[in-house]
C-alpha cells in the first residue's frame, strides 16, 4: 500500500513539475499582460522574438480585468508590459503609479493627440465606432446622425451592442467626456430600453449579419476582418460611420505600457518602442487585425475606411474615465 | 497520527472556498453587500437564475423520470438501445451541446430555450438513478395498489413515485447544482445568471467585491437546494421488509400508443444528440477548408490530458487517507473529515477558482498562475467523487482479510501486496478516471485558473466558440466528446449493472 501511494505521490511531482517548469525560467522571457485580441499578438510577438531573440509570453485577459488584476498585484506583478484595446484601463494602471517612463523615441513617431502628455504609456493602433446594420432590416438613410439618436424610443428593439466589453465601456467614456454625465445616463437608459444586450463584438455583427436585430455599436474591424477571411459573418449587413465630431465617430486608442517593476525592463522598453516603429505598425497594418497604424508613415491598405477620411469628436487619451462609467453601466443596469 | 494529519490537511484545503466565502462575506460588511444586493442588474440575475432552475430541475425530471419508466417497466422495443441512447448527451458538455444548438438557430436564445438545453444536457442525471432504483424495486406492493383498485397511473404517482423518490431527489438536486455553476452553455445562449455574471464582474473587476457578492449568492442557492431535498427525503421508511427476493416487475404493455411513445423518444434523441451532432458534423465538414488548426488542437490535447492524469491522481491520493480513515479507523475524528470533503460537491467551479485566485494573490503570491494550484482547483471540485469511489474500494479489502493472510505465513508488506493491493486497484484506478475525465471537460474554472500559457482542449474550445468561430471550434468540440464518452459509458453501465437483467 506504502510503496503505490510513494509511486504515485512521485508520478504526480513528475507531472506537475515538468507542467510547472515548461512557464518561466528564462531570463530573456518577457511577460506581456494582453487586452489586444489575442491573434493579433500571437501574429506581432513572433516577429519581434525573431528580430531581437527575446521571447514573449502571453497572459490574456480583458482591459478592465488585466488592469485591476496589476493594480491588486502590485509590486508583486509578473507583468513586464501592458497592452490594452482602450486607454480607460491603462489610464487607470497609470494613476495606480505602477508605469514606467517610455523612452522618448518610443512615443515620438506616434503623433501627439494618441499619447498622453505623463509620457508613461502610447498608443499604437485605433479602432473607429461604427454602427454595423442590415440592410434587409433598415434602410441606409434610416440609420441615424448621431449615436445619441439610438436612445430614442422609435429605435426600440433595433439597436445591439455588448456593455459587458471595454470596446462598449470605452464609447460610453466618450459620450461621458463629450456631452457630460446626464446626458450620458439619460442616452444609457434609452439604450437599456430599446437595446438587445450580447456578449462580444463578434456576437453583435453575427445576430446583425443573421437578421437578428437591425444595428449593432461597435468597432470597425470586426466587420473588415470578416469579410477579409470568409465574410460569412459579414456579408449581409454594411457599415454606417458616424461624421461630424459625433460621440458615435469616436476613435478609441489602444495603449502600451511598461510596469514599474518590470523584471525586464530593457527587453520591455525594447518590446514597446518595436510596437510604434515603422517595422513594427506595418506588422501591424499587414496583419489579420485591420485596426489603424497610429505611426503615419504607415497606413492600412484598402478597403478599410482610411483613418485621414474618419471625422472624429476630439476626447484627451487621459481624460476617459473607466470607474465612472462602470458605475453608470451599474446604475443603468447592465452589469452588477 | 501521519494519517489523521494527512486526512486533516485534505479536509482543510476542501474547506477553503466555503471560508473565502465566508470570510469575504464578513469582510464586505452588511452596508456595501446591500448596497451590492439592490443595484438593479441583481434582479435580473436573480430572477433569471430562479427561473431557469424551477424551469430546468422539472423538466429534468419529467424527462429523466418519464423515460426511466419507458425503458424500465414498460415493452418497449429495444429498451438497452434506448438506455443507452438516452445516457448519451452525458458524453456531450453542456458547453457543446449550447454551442451546437446557437450555432444551429438564434431560437433557443430567451429563458424558454435555455431551459430546453440544458434540461437536454442535465435530464441523465436523473434518468439513471431513476432506471437504477426502478428496476430495484419490488413490485408487489403495486400489486397491492392494483388489487385495491388503483389504476396505472394511479398507482404510479402514490406508489411508485414515492418509493423511488430519493433516486429522483438526489437527481434533480444534482441537476440543480449544475444549472447552478453552468457557465459555457448559458453564456453562448446569452442568458445571464448569477454565475455568468460573476465572470462578466471577474472580467470587469478582477476579483472585486461585486464578483465575492455574487458567488456568496450563488452558494446560498446551493444550500438552499440541499436544504431543499433533505426536506423532501424526509424521513420515510422505504426499505422492503419481508423474506424471500423481490419479484421481477411486470412490463406494462404500451399497445396501440406503442408508436407514439416510440416518436416521443425519437424526438428527444433528435433534440439532445442529433443536434449537436449534426451542428458538429457541418462546422467540421464546413471549417476544415479554412483553418483546421493542427498544432494547436496536438498541444491542447497533451496539456489536457497531462491535466487529466495529474487531477485525477491527486484527487485519488487525497482520498485515501480520508477514505481509510473512514473505514479502518471510524470515530468522530475520521467523520468530521470525511463529511468536510463533500461540501465542495455542491460549490460551482466559478466559486472555487474565485476563492484560490483570492487566497493565492493575498496570501502565497508564488502559487498564483501556476499550473499546481489549477490542479488543487480540480482536486477541491472533484474530490467529492473520488472519495466515494475509493471509500467502497477500501470497504472491499476487510482487515481480516490481511491478519487471515499473515496467519497463513505472509509477511505484513506481503499481505498487502498480494492480498489487499489487488482487491483495492481496479477501484482506484476506476476512481481515477472517473476525476480525470471529469477534468478533462471542466472549463469554467480552468479559464481563471490556467496560467500563462496553460490552454486546455476547454478553453481552445471556448475562446473559437465565444468569438462565434464556429467552425474552428468543433475540432476540439470532437475531441471533447470522445474524451467524455467512456465516463459516460461508465455511468451507463452502473445503472443497470447492479440489477442484471432487468433491462431487456
Amino acid at each position: 500500500m506504502k510503496r503505490i501511494a510513494a509511486a504515485l505521490v512521485l508520478l504526480i511531482l513528475v507531472v506537475l513539475g515538468t507542467a510547472a517548469c515548461s512557464g518561466d525560467g528564462d531570463a530573456r522571457t518577457l511577460v506581456v499582460y494582453n487586452a489586444q485580441h489575442e491573434q493579433l499578438l500571437e501574429e506581432i510577438a513572433p516577429k519581434f522574438e525573431k528580430k531581437t531573440g527575446i521571447k514573449v509570453e502571453l497572459r490574456n485577459g480583458s482591459d478592465t480585468e488585466l488592469g485591476a488584476q496589476l493594480i491588486q498585484e502590485g509590486k508583486a506583478s509578473p507583468a513586464d508590459v501592458f497592452l490594452t484595446e482602450n486607454t480607460p484601463a491603462m489610464s487607470a494602471v497609470e494613476r495606480a503609479g505602477l508605469l514606467a517612463p517610455l523612452e522618448p523615441a518610443t512615443t515620438e513617431p506616434i503623433p501627439a493627440p494618441y499619447r498622453p502628455t505623463s509620457g508613461l504609456w502610447t498608443g499604437f493602433v485605433a479602432r473607429s465606432t461604427v454602427l454595423v446594420y442590415n440592410p434587409s432590416k433598415i434602410s441606409a438613410d434610416a440609420l441615424p446622425a448621431s449615436i445619441l439618436d439610438l436612445a430614442k424610443p422609435e429605435w426600440k428593439g433595433k439597436v445591439s451592442f455588448s456593455p459587458t466589453g471595454a470596446d462598449f465601456q470605452a464609447i460610453v467614456a466618450a459620450v461621458l467626456d463629450l456631452k457630460g454625465e446626464d446626458a450620458t445616463r439619460a442616452w444609457l437608459q434609452g439604450l437599456k430600453a430599446n437595446g438587445t444586450v450580447y456578449d462580444g463584438n463578434n456576437v453583435v455583427l453575427e445576430s446583425v449579419n443573421s437578421g437578428e436585430v437591425a444595428t449593432g455599436i461597435e468597432y470597425h474591424y470586426y466587420w473588415y476582418r470578416d469579410q477579409a477571411e470568409s465574410g460569412e459573418n459579414s456579408n449581409d449587413s454594411k457599415l454606417y460611420f458616424f461624421g461630424n465630431q459625433d460621440p458615435g465617430a469616436f476613435i478609441s486608442i489602444s495603449g502600451a505600457g511598461v510596469l514599474k517593476n518590470a523584471d525586464h525592463p530593457k527587453e520591455a522598453q525594447e518590446f514597446v518602442a518595436y510596437l510604434t516603429s515603422k517595422e513594427g505598425q506595418q506588422a501591424l497594418a499587414d496583419s489579420y487585425a485591420l485596426e489603424y497604424p497610429l505611426n503615419p508613415a504607415v497606413s492600412l491598405a484598402p478597403p478599410v475606411k482610411p483613418f485621414s477620411e474618419l471625422q472624429p469628436p476630439t476626447v484627451a487619451v487621459s481624460d476617459l474615465d473607466g470607474d465612472k462609467v462602470v458605475e453608470l453601466l451599474s446604475d443603468a443596469g447592465f452589469v452588477l | 497520527m501521519v494519517l489523521v494529519l494527512l486526512g486533516a490537511l485534505v479536509a482543510a484545503t476542501s474547506l477553503l472556498p466555503l471560508g473565502f466565502v465566508v470570510v469575504s462575506t464578513a469582510e464586505l460588511g452588511p452596508a456595501d453587500a446591500w448596497e451590492l444586493l439592490t443595484r438593479p442588474r441583481f434582479d435580473d440575475l436573480l430572477w433569471n437564475t430562479t427561473r431557469l432552475l424551477v424551469g430546468g430541475v422539472a423538466l429534468s425530471v419529467v424527462l429523466g423520470v418519464g423515460c426511466a419508466w419507458m425503458v424500465v417497466r414498460t415493452d418497449l422495443p429495444r429498451a438497452r438501445l434506448w438506455h443507452g441512447v438516452l445516457c448519451a448527451p452525458l458524453a456531450v458538455p453542456a458547453f457543446v451541446n449550447g454551442y451546437g444548438w446557437i450555432s444551429t438557430t438564434h431560437a433557443v436564445q430567451s429563458a424558454w430555450g435555455a431551459v430546453l438545453v440544458v434540461s437536454l444536457s442535465y435530464y441523465p442525471l436523473v434518468y439513471l438513478p431513476t432506471v437504477a432504483a426502478l428496476s430495484r424495486l419490488d413490485s408487489s406492493v403495486e400489486d397491492v395498489a392494483a388489487s385495491l383498485g388503483a389504476g396505472v397511473w394511479s398507482s404510479f404517482f402514490r406508489v411508485v413515485l414515492p418509493a423511488i423518490s430519493p433516486a429522483v431527489l438526489g437527481g434533480a438536486l444534482l441537476v440543480g447544482l449544475h444549472l447552478l455553476g453552468e457557465y459555457g452553455a448559458l453564456q453562448l445562449l446569452n442568458y445571464p445568471t448569477l454565475t455568468t455574471g460573476i465572470l462578466d464582474q471577474y472580467r470587469l473587476s478582477f476579483n472585486g467585491p461585486a464578483a465575492t457578492m455574487l458567488a456568496l449568492v450563488l452558494v446560498a442557492f446551493c444550500l438552499l437546494l440541499l436544504g431543499l431535498e433533505l426536506l423532501a427525503r424526509g424521513q420515510r421508511r422505504r426499505s422492503r421488509v419481508g423474506s424471500g427476493v423481490a419479484r421481477t416487475a411486470t412490463r406494462h404493455a404500451l399497445g396501440r400508443s406503442a408508436g407514439g411513445w416510440i416518436g416521443a423518444l425519437l424526438l428527444l434523441a433528435t433534440l439532445s444528440l442529433g443536434v449537436p451532432l449534426v451542428s458538429l458534423v457541418r462546422w467540421l465538414v464546413h471549417g476544415s477548408s479554412s483553418s483546421l488548426p493542427g498544432g494547436d488542437l496536438g498541444s491542447a490535447l497533451t496539456t489536457t490530458l497531462g491535466l487529466a492524469v495529474a487531477g485525477g491522481l491527486l484527487a485519488t491520493v487525497a482520498a485515501l487517507p480520508v477514505a481509510w480513515l473512514a473505514v479502518r479507523h471510524r470515530g468522530a475524528l475520521a467523520t468530521v473529515i470525511e463529511r468536510a470533503v463533500y461540501p465542495a460537491n455542491a460549490l460551482p467551479g466559478i466559486v472555487v477558482a474565485l476563492a484560490l485566485v483570492t487566497i493565492s494573490i493575498r496570501s502565497v503570491p508564488a502559487l498564483y498562475q501556476t499550473v499546481p494550484l489549477l490542479v488543487v482547483g480540480y482536486v477541491i471540485l472533484f474530490l467529492p467523487r473520488a472519495a466515494v469511489g475509493v471509500r467502497s474500494t477500501l470497504e472491499l479489502a476487510p482487515p481480516h482479510l490481511e491478519d487471515v493472510a499473515t496467519s497463513l505465513g505472509c509477511t505484513r508488506a506481503g499481505a498487502a501486496r498480494r492480498v489487499t493491493l489487488p482487491l483495492v486497484l481496479p477501484g482506484l484506478a476506476a476512481s481515477m478516471a472517473l476525476v480525470s475525465l471529469a477534468v478533462g471537460t471542466e472549463l469554467t474554472a480552468t479559464l481563471l485558473l490556467a496560467p500563462i500559457g496553460t490552454s486546455t482542449l476547454a478553453t481552445e474550445f471556448w475562446s473559437r466558440a465565444s468569438a462565434v468561430e464556429y467552425g474552428a471550434a468543433a475540432p476540439f468540440a470532437l475531441a471533447l466528446i470522445i474524451l467524455a464518452v467512456p465516463a459516460t459509458w461508465l455511468l451507463g453501465r452502473a445503472a443497470v449493472t447492479r440489477s442484471p437483467g432487468r433491462i431487456a
